[in-house]
């Protein structure tokens, strides 16, 4: 992939479509799957993975002088778990609930490559607000496939969008839709039909080994 | 006894670490591609499970929880789990050439691999003591390799088949896991801790 486009538009159209991390490079979709079968879990962690993105693309961004290269692995893990503890911590303090739902995903948004990854495809080499944007974007990114997920897991599977039952009481829930398998299956229609609308549009939709 | 027998059963099937509980997805796609380094990942990834949740258990329970650090988990293993594969990376090149070639270009991988951080937070969540909690690494990483060396056996055979363009790939592969995931499913409900 390449970064060359450095224009606050062109990194926006970049991350949120033509290479969203989820339809090109199918990346950090572990932590986030399971968590798929509600949408206010969903949207929680997403905006977690958000904060987590951006905060740590702009502190690497600010640091990149400072950390010598050999040990900036490390450094780069230490300021995405600094993120991701105070995400924890918040979320034990103020929705304890769904803390308790989220169980040890949330310390999992650690180990998503997307964070790792635009932190040092694009955070290594750019200004600190662009490197922000950068990553609050691939977050959003992110967040919107998700969001698609939850979306249609909970409406099929509980009849209810945000826990408000919006489906008449005759609708039989699709118990498939909130046990595992229908995750898979819905995460790879969108990789299809996200990259058959790519194909129309003429980009490439092979992905790189 | 019981309970170690019915660990190894659930985290092997019932809640297998891949299909029914979502981690470790990107080795799952990653690495699935051919047998040969589906079998190498597997074997990395059973080593360093045992021992990143060995040495975590004894750090939460002897240093984080006395001195009140508990916060400091995620990070503390975290940075373990990353510094273990660097040992193991140097040792097994030291005193085995031939396991380091098996191994060697997965151990790096497993840093990312979150389902190495999840078994050692799950350890410490489900309260295991530190024979339970190794069982449970052991089942967790066998499930692990199970799935993922299914995958690549499935994977061999699709390269043979004629899919669209816009489905090769990582769609073609989710898709197959959705099935697997399905296959899994049946083993539901047959064991609770």
């Amino acid at each position: 992939m390449s970064d060359a486009a450095k224009a606050p538009g062109a990194i926006m159209r970049q991350n949120l479509w033509t290479s969203n991390p989820i339809f090109m490079q199918v990346l950090g979709i572990c932590s986030a799957l399971a968590v798929t079968n509600l949408l206010s879990n969903t949207m929680i962690m997403t905006v977690g993975v958000v904060f987590v993105t951006a905060m740590s693309s702009l502190t690497v961004s600010l640091l990149k002088s400072l950390i010598p290269r050999k040990v900036r692995m490390v450094v780069q893990t230490l300021i995405i778990a600094f993120y991701v503890i105070i995400v924890d911590i918040v979320l034990r303090a103020y929705l304890p609930e769904i803390s308790r739902n989220l169980g040890p995903y949330v310390g999992l948004i650690i180990t998503n490559c997307i964070i790792m990854g635009r932190a040092e495809a694009f955070a290594q080499s750019n200004g600190p607000v662009l490197s922000f944007w950068d990553g609050m974007t691939s977050g959003m990114g992110y967040m919107g496939v998700l969001l698609t997920i939850a979306l249609v897991r909970e409406l099929l599977g509980f009849g209810s969008l945000f826990g408000f039952q919006v489906l008449p009481a005759f609708f039989e829930p699709w118990i498939i839709m909130v046990m595992p398998p229908s995750a898979f299956f819905l995460i790879g229609l969108i990789v299809w039909i996200g990259k058959t609308i790519m194909h129309r549009q003429g980009e490439p939709v092979l992905e790189g080994e | 006894m019981e309970t170690l027998l019915s660990i190894i059963f659930i985290y092997i099937f019932v809640e297998n670490f891949v299909l029914q509980r979502f981690f470790g997805i990107c080795p799952f796609l990653g690495v699935s591609r051919k047998m040969e380094t589906a079998v190498g990942m597997s074997m990395a990834v059973i080593f360093v499970m045992t021992l990143a949740t060995l040495v975590t258990w004894l750090l939460y329970t002897y240093v984080l929880v006395p001195f009140g650090l508990t916060y400091l988990q995620i990070v503390t293993f975290i940075l373990v789990i990353a510094s273990l594969v660097q040992l193991v990376e140097t040792v097994l090149r030291k005193i085995s050439p031939t396991l380091y070639q098996g191994l060697g270009i997965f151990l790096p991988l497993i840093t990312t691999n979150c389902a190495v951080l999840a078994v050692t937070l799950l350890a410490i969540r489900q309260e295991f003591s530190l024979v339970e909690s190794i069982v449970f690494s052991i089942a967790a990483a066998i499930g692990f390799a199970l799935a993922l060396i299914i995958m690549a056996g499935i994977r061999e055979r699709l390269e043979m088949a004629e899919i669209p363009e816009v489905l090769q790939g990582s769609a073609v592969t989710l898709i197959t896991a959705g099935i697997l995931s399905i296959a899994f499913m049946g083993f539901q409900g047959m064991l609770t801790l």
